[in-house]
């Protein structure tokens, strides 16, 4: 029986069955709640892959003080240069075993990179694969993984079963596009620019096959916080100064996630207006070129005529000027409602979520591991008393090993206070460096939205200035 | 309330062959709506008319008159047998702000969904539509007004002048069921009378090339208009939703983080200008190149009516021919059989004299009123696209020298 959650499965999700389960005993809840130093995380990549050193250091180095201090620097050094694109979309095999295969072209000059300029092929469930072991890896740790692209059945189906129709080539674009931006994203985050399992996409000619892509799904992150939320708000918790800060961040997304959807869906009006508006100036060219025809006057027929070469000139414009609208405009306030939408696949929800329960939950642990302390003392105490009358009469053993366990508790709940304070660290520089990208991302974008406004205008008026000499000719 | 409008863009869809000459006495006639205004379900016209005419018993008079006026006089001239042989000046369409109306119901049913400032925004839109609208109605009725005191022949018509001056109510209560079933059957008849007539080759090669020319071009009008109207309707809906955006672009820039807000403010600025742009764009379109194709739709209806008219005098002519030499064979009401004959004779030469002048005029006119209103559209599309052009590369300069 599955374990009940509150989200529904996505109904287009194929794994819906095969999604691993999210069981109480599962790795990732260990991780939630575990009473160690937050673990050094077993990377999913399979031990067959071949992993060449990148940094000097091992993956449990990552998240200790200095060498994050260490990224960080070498953050302010090397400027951000790597560029990829996602490109020449093919289909490979036929049928419903058929699919698409991109080619990913990586240009840089870092050197984390082995080489500067270099591509290869990968297809879709590649990219999820990659992100579900990135998500795995960091989102426990504080950082903010970017989400993958959606599945979508209809659209794969149609281009599998081979329609090579406006639609499906439309879907094909629309993937690529959307591709290109995610793996962007992902190389924009300095931690993730130098994972290995990042690396080895953008650069290894064969990639073992992702097949539990659905491993850490959305909704597989979701059961699993609300199995620690549960846990968790047993408690009672004191309101302290990162619960604070984390209900005003929790806020402002919502905020922004209202005001995004609202944005994004009049956009998609705008797109589609602009398609329309496309396909009736076509249509008007065409007749009015017939009504050119028809007019018996020489000097106004071929006015007409030209006015009719003008209005189909322009609704290619039209058309073109859609595309800008969409693929700029919308599919960016579509990827940002989506990193945000409360309760849908977004992923930034959840991601504070997640985050919010971890720290409660080392917060808690904290005072539980204080309180086990305090217990064993008084214990401790208690037993010291009780043999004192037996003087000598000791079991320097229990004594001994009694003085152990405290030792031992001590150290627990230092490492506990230093990964909370650790992981709050990291939160608030990760949600500042998200805001800083989505402040760039819009800034850019919208001004290259503009620009591609400016140059419909410009050539509006060429086509105008042509015509207004014939319309003055008629006599 | 309008005071004193004028309709510029539509006055040049007529052009009088001769300038106010061609009146005995060398008198004037001119005509023009002062004032109008809407009410709940009608609008009232205010027919200012000034005339050195001396049947009229001042120079200067005005009269309220409605829609169902303007109707009963333009078909008192449809049903006059002396004008078969003119272009009848094509009827003004019925006011109809159901559409606008409906928005403006729609509007106000969805107050509680948007903020304050779409809701004014959105009304101020509509309530311009709404204005729109009523002044192109007002421009159609002088149009056809004017028409008819530009036509030599027409401008004298009794009733036209008890239209213009008798200052009553004209009582021609729209037609009842009876009238209306009545009006349809004729059109049915003439229709297809029409396309009997219509297969008969003229002998006269200018009326056979009329006819072509008239039947092709007013279907292509028609589709034309059909497809103008369609385009621009689009237009209007591509400029609501830039509307709709700069509101949101405007939400969010007074919520965002500091770095954004005053960007979000600056983009939701600039689609807010360049929304009105395009609002304009599709009203002069709409004004210039709907409008005109529209009023050639009727014209060219009229011009098609003049030809099955002269067509229908042919044929009555025909038959008189042939009821004359039945007559003759038979040698009884030769007389009778003469006369009708000539007069029929008379009243097809009549016809296609007129006719032939009209059609001559309607193709002066139909060209320069395309010449005109084809370069002044082309002179407003570059006038509001180097303002749209210089709003947009002011803001990408504003924002690119901010980051």
């Amino acid at each position: 029986p599955k374990q009940d959650s509150l989200m529904d499965d996505d109904p287009e999700d194929l794994f819906a069955g095969a999604t691993e389960e999210v069981s109480l005993d599962s790795p990732e809840r260990d991780v939630l709640l575990s009473d160690g130093p937050s673990p050094a995380i077993t990377p999913i990549t399979p031990p067959t892959s071949v992993i060449a050193p990148r940094i000097g250091h091992a993956h449990d180095d990552m998240f200790t003080h200095s060498s994050f201090d260490e990224i960080e620097e070498e953050e302010g050094g090397d400027s951000f240069d790597v560029h990829i694109s996602v490109s020449d979309p093919e289909k490979v095999g036929d049928g419903m075993n058929a699919y698409m295969a991109y080619k990913v072209s990586t240009k840089t000059s870092l050197s984390v990179f082995k080489q500067r300029d270099f591509s290869v092929k990968r297809r879709f469930s590649d990219f999820l694969g990659l992100h579900s072991k990135l998500a795995s890896k960091y989102l426990h740790i504080g950082y903010i993984v970017p989400p993958a692209p959606e599945k979508s059945i209809v659209g794969m189906t149609k281009v599998k079963v081979g329609k090579e129709d406006q639609s499906s080539n439309e879907f094909v674009e629309k993937r690529r596009s959307a591709l290109e931006r995610y793996l962007m994203r992902t190389v924009k985050h300095p931690i993730l620019l130098k994972d290995p399992d990042v690396l080895q996409f953008l650069e290894n000619s064969e990639l073992p096959r992702a097949v539990n892509t659905q491993a850490l799904s959305s909704a597989g992150i979701l059961r699993m916080v609300n199995k620690a939320a549960d846990a968790v708000n047993k408690m009672t918790i004191k309101m302290n100064e990162s619960d604070a800060w984390f209900e005003e961040k929790q806020q402002h997304f919502e905020n922004l996630d209202v005001q995004l959807r609202k944005l994004h869906a009049s956009v998609e009006s705008l797109v589609c207006h602009r398609k329309e508006l496309s396909v009736n100036t076509a249509q008007f060219a065409k007749s009015a070129a017939m009504l050119g025809n028809s007019e018996d006057h020489t000097a106004l027929s071929r006015a007409l005529s030209q006015l009719a070469e003008v209005e189909e000139k322009i609704d290619q414009l039209h058309q073109d000027q859609a595309n800008a609208d969409f693929y700029l405009f919308s599919e960016l306030l579509g990827d940002y409602v989506r990193l945000i939408t409360a309760g849908g696949s977004g992923d930034l929800e959840l991601y504070f979520y997640f985050i919010f329960f971890r720290i409660r939950g080392v917060f808690d642990h904290r005072i539980k591991t204080w309180q086990k302390w305090q217990d064993s003392q008084v214990l401790l105490l208690k037993k010291r008393e009780a043999e004192a009358k037996l003087q000598f009469t000791n079991k320097p053993d229990k004594l001994q090993q009694a003085k152990d366990e405290i030792k031992e508790l001590e150290g627990k709940v230092q490492q506990g206070e230093r990964d909370f304070e650790q992981i709050s660290k990291i939160i608030r520089k990760e949600v500042g460096r998200f805001e800083k990208e989505r402040v760039k991302d819009f800034k850019t974008i919208i001004v290259k939205y503009l620009e591609s406004l400016v140059q419909t205008q410009q050539q509006l008026i060429k086509y105008w200035e042509a015509f207004l000499p014939e319309a003055k000719a008629i006599s | 309330m309008l005071k004193g409008f004028r309709s510029h863009d539509l006055c040049v869809l007529l052009q009088p062959r001769a300038m106010n000459v061609d009146l005995e006495m060398d008198a004037t006639l001119q005509v023009d709506i002062s004032d109008a205004l809407s009410e709940r379900d009608k609008v009232k016209f205010t027919v200012h008319t000034k005339s050195t005419l001396p049947n009229f018993k001042q120079n200067e008079f005005s009269v309220v008159r409605q829609h169902e006026e303007f109707i009963w006089l333009h078909d008192s001239f449809i049903e006059n047998e002396d004008y078969a042989g003119y272009i009848i000046p094509p009827a003004p369409p019925r006011p109809d702000f159901d559409a606008s109306r409906e928005k403006l119901q729609k509007l106000g049913e969805g107050e509680g969904s948007m903020t304050k400032e779409e809701f004014t925004k959105m009304k101020q839109e509509l309530e311009a539509e709404y204005l729109a609208i009523f002044k192109k109605t007002v421009a159609m009725h002088e149009v056809f007004l004017c028409r008819v005191a530009a036509h030599p022949v027409l401008r004298k018509d009794l009733n036209f002048h008890v239209f213009l001056e008798y200052n009553q109510d004209l009582s021609v209560r729209g037609k009842n069921k009876k009238e209306k079933l009545e009006d349809f059957f004729k059109n049915v008849v003439k229709s297809a009378d029409g396309v009997l007539v219509a297969g008969v080759k003229d002998v006269d090669d200018f009326f056979e090339h009329e006819k072509t020319f008239l039947l092709e071009y007013h279907n292509r009008v028609k589709d034309a208009s059909a497809k103008c109207d369609r385009m621009i309707r689009s237009h209007k809906n591509a400029a609501d939703d830039m509307n709709r955006i700069a509101s949101s672009l405007y939400t969010l820039g007074t919520q965002d983080s500091m770095d954004l807000c005053k960007f979000f403010l600056k983009v939701s600025e600039l689609f807010d200008k360049t929304r009105k742009v395009e609002a304009r764009v599709a009203a002069d379109e709409d004004l210039k190149l709907a409008d005109l194709l529209k009023y050639y739709l009727r014209e060219s209806q009229a011009a098609k009516d003049l030809l099955y008219r002269r067509s229908r005098a042919l044929v009555d002519y025909e038959n008189a021919n042939k009821g004359l030499d039945k007559a003759r064979a038979k040698n009884r009401d030769v007389l009778q059989a003469e006369t009708s004959q000539q007069l029929c004779c008379h009243k097809f030469e009549k016809i296609s004299e007129s006719a032939k002048q009209e059609l001559i005029d309607f193709k002066t006119r139909r060209v320069a009123a395309f010449r005109k209103n084809l370069v002044e559209l082309a002179e407003l599309e570059l006038k509001h696209a180097k303002g749209n052009l210089q709003l947009l590369q002011s803001c990408v300069g504003v924002l690119n020298s901010n980051t």
